[in-house]
């Protein structure tokens, strides 16, 4: 029984981290949200365990996170997302201070010390204005997939500027931009700028500092690393476990429960 | 802040019950001003902050509290059916949800959760909040009453402020004291009685000595247990501050709640079994979910040991270590309003330095911000303050839903702001573990 695992149930999707006695990541999960929270984390789970070639008995101690945190009731433990990406951000890049997160529902600003250990944080209001809500809207508007929308803003010559604070009017103003006639890649740009505004804005009250990681499912759009980037005037540390950052936190709170807090290191 | 020693050797647990006692006393008034109108009774609607109501009881004023009424329909879970009345008739979402609760009621003939409400034949308004005066606006307009506005006068420069006797106040008070002369005539006209002074200085002689048990039991929260949560027990006791603000009832409930309190103590008694952390409340409350809120802190061993609001919100504004001078009440009933208004409207200059102090004195481990879609004015200076605080190395939380708007509160987010600032406080530890 030497692995642990966090399991990250989100609004949109959730995830699943499996790490080894040695705090190496050896599996990973993500699967879309289902209509059952605790369905999915289990399936989460599970699909974890198999990615990393284990059995359940072979896990020790199990974390939940997220906002469906309590849904994972096959945890020992359940911490907020906001310890948990501060917790994985600074084990993936040790450097980090500050921690800009991006999800499907929720935009949260982290400052952190070297320990990994929450300093101040700040999150979205009760709107989905600044989430990858957001960037839904305009997929849905545009018809295009999610992983699309990143490239083509960037070959944006005439952003079009998004009025609008919100999500659902997003939508709205988006068709209107199109039905005018503009470039997509312009109006799409015009969402990742309005996007950036707003989690920029969180970022700044927690005060940003040197390095920043930007994390969550939101941080594989190659457009908003580049515009968080030029907004705050610094490198942005990206992992290609970003996304899974909040899972590897609830993991590593979930290693200390079974082998005693152990100084931060990067994960392999 | 210290240790949890008997300042008076009471060991007896005491049968006052100040939760039960208090809503006795609030469904009594209740009663009371059901009847008003029958009885031929004169009736005052007034605010919480600057109401003169002591001029008021001396004319025998049954008294309303409309922020009450609205508060109430919150805590008894009713707010939205008011709310949604006020908004199908053309409000804004955007108005602050007292009003919009108020203007429901009216709406609904003044049949409020606790029973009818009787019609005022004066309003009371002044300027220490600007939606007073054009609520007392829709009173006048919708239901005849005629109002008074009281204008006290606020801060001058940021900075400076006025303190008790110098040339500044004294030119306010008797600027106050000539308004007061005016109300005067007013009560003495509806009433037919003339102002009784003696009657005047017996009310303020009972608000002294409420605000000195008022003090003295905000003080026994320095206590390590703290004895009550300030963001719940300390709401009833507020409400009594308002609502029996110089009667002999009021005198009696804030004496037996602080020997109630003083037993807690010395029996080591805390609100929280288990008291982990010692917070500090900065905003309004969020009435409609309230129960919800401090259940979220104390699941994790928070107390409220101490909050701006009880100070803010309880009659007197701020101005608790003022007392009236019986000997000459008309004057230095004037004085203690000019005052107060002045360190009322001036929180935003100076919340920040008080806040600080209160921390020290109430050895809070973080402050908890709330601020509320009602009220940008109360609302706005947090950011100023929580950064102050901030810099203090005190962690801060700032949450956000409303007085009584069920609609903006949004429990999952809520909780998981608390979680976290949990999970960040038990990583620093709590200070009196440091």
């Amino acid at each position: 029984m030497k692995y642990t695992a966090g399991v990250d149930v989100g609004s949109t999707q959730t995830k699943a981290v499996i790490l080894d006695g040695e705090r190496r990541i050896v599996g990973r999960a993500l699967l879309d949200m289902e209509t059952s929270m605790q369905t999915v984390a289990q399936d989460a789970f599970r699909a974890a365990l198999e990615n990393a070639g284990i059995a359940e008995s072979d896990v020790a101690y199990v974390a939940g996170t997220g906002y469906g945190r309590y849904n994972v009731t096959f945890g020992k433990e359940q911490v907020t997302e906001i310890s948990c990406h501060a917790r994985g951000a600074v084990t993936l890049f040790p450097l980090t201070r500050t921690v800009i997160d991006i999800g499907g529902q929720d935009t949260k600003a982290i400052r952190v010390g070297p320990d990994g250990k929450v300093l101040n944080f700040t999150m979205n209001d009760k709107c989905a204005a600044g989430t990858g809500r957001f960037l839904g809207a305009a997929s849905f508007a545009l018809e295009m997939p999610l992983s699309k929308l990143g490239p083509l803003a960037l070959q944006a010559t005439n952003p079009v500027r998004i009025t609008t604070t919100c999500t659902v009017f997003a939508e709205s103003e988006i068709i209107s931009h199109l039905s005018k006639g503009l470039l997509p890649e312009d109006v799409l740009m015009g969402v990742h700028q309005a996007i950036t505004s707003r989690c920029v804005s969180l970022a700044r009250r927690v005060g940003i500092e040197s390095e920043v990681t930007f994390t969550g499912g939101v941080s594989r759009n190659v457009a908003m690393v580049h515009l968080i980037g030029e907004e705050i005037g610094m490198r942005v540390n990206v992992s290609e476990d970003a996304h899974f950052c909040g899972a590897l936190g609830a993991a590593l709170f979930a290693h200390d429960r079974v082998f005693g807090a152990q100084p931060q290191a990067a994960a392999a | 802040m210290t240790t949890a020693t008997a300042s008076r050797p009471e060991t007896e647990k005491s049968a006052f019950d100040p939760r039960v006692e208090g809503q006795r006393l609030i469904k009594e008034w209740y009663a009371e001003l059901e009847q008003a109108n029958e009885l031929g009774q004169p009736v005052a609607n007034v605010f919480v902050m600057g109401n003169a109501v002591e001029i008021l009881r001396a004319f025998d004023f049954k008294l309303v509290f409309p922020e009450i009424n609205s508060l109430q329909t919150g805590v008894r879970k009713s707010s939205e059916e008011y709310i949604r009345l006020s908004e199908d008739y053309g409000m804004s979402p955007d108005v602050c949800s007292y009003v919009k609760a108020d203007v429901g009621l009216i709406l609904k003939e003044n049949r409020h959760p606790v029973g009818r409400i009787p019609k005022a034949s004066l309003a009371i308004a002044s300027n220490m909040c600007s939606t007073f005066i054009k609520w007392a606006e829709i009173w006048e307009r919708w239901l005849k009453t005629p109002t008074f506005v009281l204008d006290l006068p606020g801060q001058r420069a940021a900075g400076w402020q006025v303190r008790p006797g110098d040339a500044q106040h004294s030119a306010d008070s008797r600027w106050v004291e000539a308004q007061f002369a005016e109300l005067i005539a007013r009560c003495e006209k509806i009433t037919g009685k003339k102002l009784d002074l003696d009657k005047l200085a017996e009310i303020e002689d009972r608000v002294n000595r409420m605000v000195g048990h008022w003090n003295n039991v905000m003080m026994l929260n320095r206590r390590t247990p703290a004895p009550y949560n300030a963001m719940l027990d300390g709401l009833t006791y507020i409400g009594i501050m308002n609502v029996h603000r110089g009667t002999q009832e009021g005198v009696d409930f804030m004496r037996r709640l602080e020997q109630h309190l003083e037993a807690k103590v010395a029996r080591g008694e805390g609100r929280v079994k288990d008291e982990r952390f010692r917070l500090l409340f900065s905003g309004t409350p969020c009435y409609v979910s309230m129960r919800r809120l401090v259940e979220l802190f104390e699941n994790w061993g928070g107390v409220f040991a101490y909050s701006d609001y009880l100070t803010f919100a309880a009659g007197g504004m701020d101005a608790a270590e003022l007392r009236y001078d019986t000997s000459r009440p008309l004057e230095s009933l004037a004085e203690v309003t000019a005052i107060a208004a002045q360190r009322g409207l001036s929180n935003q200059f100076f919340a920040h330095e008080r806040l600080a102090q209160q921390i020290r004195d109430y050895g809070t481990d973080g402050v908890v911000f709330h601020g509320i879609k009602s009220c940008r004015f109360v609302s706005s200076g947090m950011a100023d303050t929580r950064e102050f605080i901030s810099r203090l190395d005190v962690p801060t939380l700032y949450i956000e839903s409303d007085l009584i708007d069920p609609r903006y509160w949004a429990d999952a987010q809520i909780k998981n702001r608390v979680d976290a600032f949990f999970e960040a406080l038990g990583q620093r530890g709590s200070r009196r573990a440091s």
